[in-house]
């Protein structure tokens, strides 16, 4: 080095980068904050669970939380305003962070020795178990942003916190902390609500019209998956359907506030009766996972 | 001059000079405002199209680890941008009126952010080089004469530093990685370098303003200084990755102390900043559709908060 660059100036900051790197510094997860919870990732799994059953309902509610994750990133830099810019990357964040978690966990109880990221990007997608409103794009209209994120944050908000009783410790760690981060988000979807649905003319045919483009996709969200079935009775799940009352009463309620109606439209079809959770997709899916996995499959090998 | 400008002049003279802060309501020269205006906008500026080169990574990350470590980093820009509009409003501009100037090509932006983001080795360079440089350019503004725009810049440039670590870090990945890995690296700082040493403006023999900003406690070193320092500390770190930097003249001359390099392409960088970039045009249309497309839903928040304020008022009658 030369002897310039040695100068010790304490407002230097750039001086910082030819010191020794951390990798221990918390800030490096930046995103998961949930650096207390990576030793219990390997915990065992709870007595009366399934382990197949229990990777699977890990890959659910993290792919749920990454693909939803996929589509919030997707405002970054096209936001109508910086305080959302900064409030649409923080749920983003939020969102990767449960789903670092909770893929981890799936992989290791899969026990294929499946990191988060040989599940993230080198799954098709019909091995992904998310349900089809995550996927749902929404072209940068706002209005469809917000809805979907409402609906999202109210469903995931009041699984997370019946979750938090889980008898597998990855799940109760991430809904505990999850609970702190949902509620934020459905606040803020709540408060966009109100402002688009009592807002302008224009906005609130927009915010109903993003509420109709949601809709066919909410009925999945309360459909109880055999998988989840068994690990309700093992204490490690909880059954979707029994979250439909809570979640249908804040709804209703933004909705009145917001003068908003509630859309009367059927949900999505199924291919067989298999959803989502089985791996049956909307078109959708396909698009998000292209652009997703594209660079990680481009260089196999490599370790970033 | 009236006399009771002339106090006031040399109060705000004396304030620089002892090296004290000048508050928004202290009296100060339109000259200064105006200098300090452009300033401020033009690094919130810079902050805001700065997410675009990233923005394009975001959703192609290859590790979830870099994705989140990415987010962050462009959801701390947005910040930025917000502290240093809200320092530029305390001059008695606002922010949508610079967003206008902005979009409109009246304000300039960093000419860095001009280049475009071809390779997910251009996240780490841009971490390594591009904040690197501003940082380089930033620190000494934390000692600027304007309280407010010096207060801004000490958190900013805390986080800076943390991003340009990040991106040295993921560099160091790469080199360690395979070959094409390396190849990435190496092809990235080819085209980084020399835009990167254009970030501290032109040579000081061409930079009119500078002895004024100098005068004023808003710049505390010149371009040239500060391109020299950031060469210095670049040659080891580049070093280190085993990395070549793209200059065949640059080399440590032991007689000066420092390291002797060419001289940067100034027609190239005259372009950028006159707006023949590879990218001005995709990064000032990009921000124009993202402000227009929230048209409806900014009036949107503002029929409502006047509605809201007709309510309460009314509940209160």
């Amino acid at each position: 080095m030369s002897p310039h660059a040695q100068e010790q100036d304490p407002t230097n900051a750039y001086q910082s980068l030819s010191e020794t790197t951390e990798h221990d510094d918390p800030r490096w997860a930046f995103g998961s904050g949930f650096e207390d919870v990576q030793a219990e990732i390997e915990a065992p799994v709870p007595d009366g669970a399934d382990a197949a059953d229990l990777a699977e309902y890990c890959l659910m509610l993290g792919d749920d939380a990454l693909i939803c994750s996929h589509r919030v990133s997707e405002w970054v830099s096209n936001a109508p305003e910086l305080e959302e810019e900064v409030a649409l990357a923080n749920t983003a964040l939020d969102l990767l962070g449960q789903a670092r978690v909770l893929l981890s966990r799936a992989g290791h109880v899969e026990g294929a020795g499946r990191d988060e990221d040989a599940l993230a990007y080198l799954r098709g997608e019909a091995e992904f178990r998310n349900v089809g409103l995550a996927e749902l794009g929404d072209d940068l209209d706002f209005g469809v942003a917000v809805a979907r994120l409402l609906v999202f944050s109210t469903w995931r908000l009041a699984l997370l916190s019946r979750l938090r009783d889980s008898r597998d410790p990855v799940v109760a760690a991430v809904a505990a902390k999850g609970v702190k981060e949902l509620t934020y988000h459905r606040d803020w979807a709540a408060r966009w609500a109100l402002r688009l649905g009592d807002g302008t003319d224009e906005s609130h045919r927009r915010m109903q019209a993003g509420l109709e483009t949601v809709w066919p996709h909410v009925e999945e969200l309360f459909r109880t998956s055999d998988v989840e079935r068994r690990l309700v009775d093992a204490g490690v799940a909880t059954d979707p359907a029994a979250t439909r009352e809570e979640v249908d009463a804040v709804l209703d309620q933004v909705l009145a506030a917001a003068t908003l109606t509630r859309p009367t439209l059927p949900g999505r079809g199924t291919l067989g009766g298999r959803a989502g959770r089985q791996g049956a997709h909307t078109e959708a899916l396909g698009h998000v996972l292209d652009r997703l996995q594209s660079l990680a499959r481009a260089h196999p090998g490599a370790s970033w | 001059m009236p006399e009771e400008t002339q106090a006031l002049e040399a109060q705000f003279d004396a304030t620089v000079a002892a090296d004290r802060r000048i508050e928004p309501r202290d009296w100060m020269p339109e000259g200064y405002r105006k200098t300090l205006i452009r300033q401020i906008a033009q690094h919130a500026h810079s902050e805001i199209i700065g997410m675009q080169p990233e923005g394009n990574w975001i959703l192609r990350a290859p590790s979830l680890r870099r994705k989140a470590i990415l987010l962050a980093k462009v959801q701390d820009e947005a910040g930025h941008g917000m502290y240093l509009y809200a320092a530029a409003e305390t001059l008695g501009v606002d922010r949508e009126d610079l967003t206008e100037r902005l979009i409109d090509s009246r304000q300039k932006y960093s000419s860095i952010f001009n280049y475009p983001a071809l390779s997910y080795a251009d996240i780490g360079v841009i971490g390594w080089l591009v904040d690197g440089a501003a940082i380089c350019n930033q620190v000494p503004l934390c000692r600027c004469s304007y309280g407010p725009y010096a207060r801004a810049m000490i958190r900013i440039c805390k986080e800076e530093s943390f991003h340009q670590r990040q991106g040295y870090e993921l560099l160091l990945a790469m080199v360690n990685g395979t070959d094409t890995q390396r190849e990435m690296v190496q092809e990235s700082v080819n085209r980084w370098w020399w835009p990167s040493l254009m970030m501290f403006g032109p040579p000081d023999g061409d930079s009119p303003n500078t002895q004024q900003s100098m005068a004023w406690g808003i710049k505390r070193h010149t371009n040239d200084e500060l391109r020299q320092r950031f060469v210095d500390m670049s040659v080891p770190q580049a070093a280190a990755l085993g990395v070549t930097l793209p200059d065949p003249d640059l080399r440590w001359n032991a007689d000066r102390g420092a390291h002797d390099y060419g001289e940067p392409d100034w027609a190239e960088f005259k372009a950028v900043i006159s707006g023949s970039g590879p990218a001005n045009a995709q990064r000032v249309a990009h921000r124009r559709r993202a402000h227009d497309n929230g048209a409806w839903v900014r009036e949107a928040a503002q029929a409502y908060a006047d509605k809201q304020a007709a309510r309460t008022k009314e509940a209160a009658a």
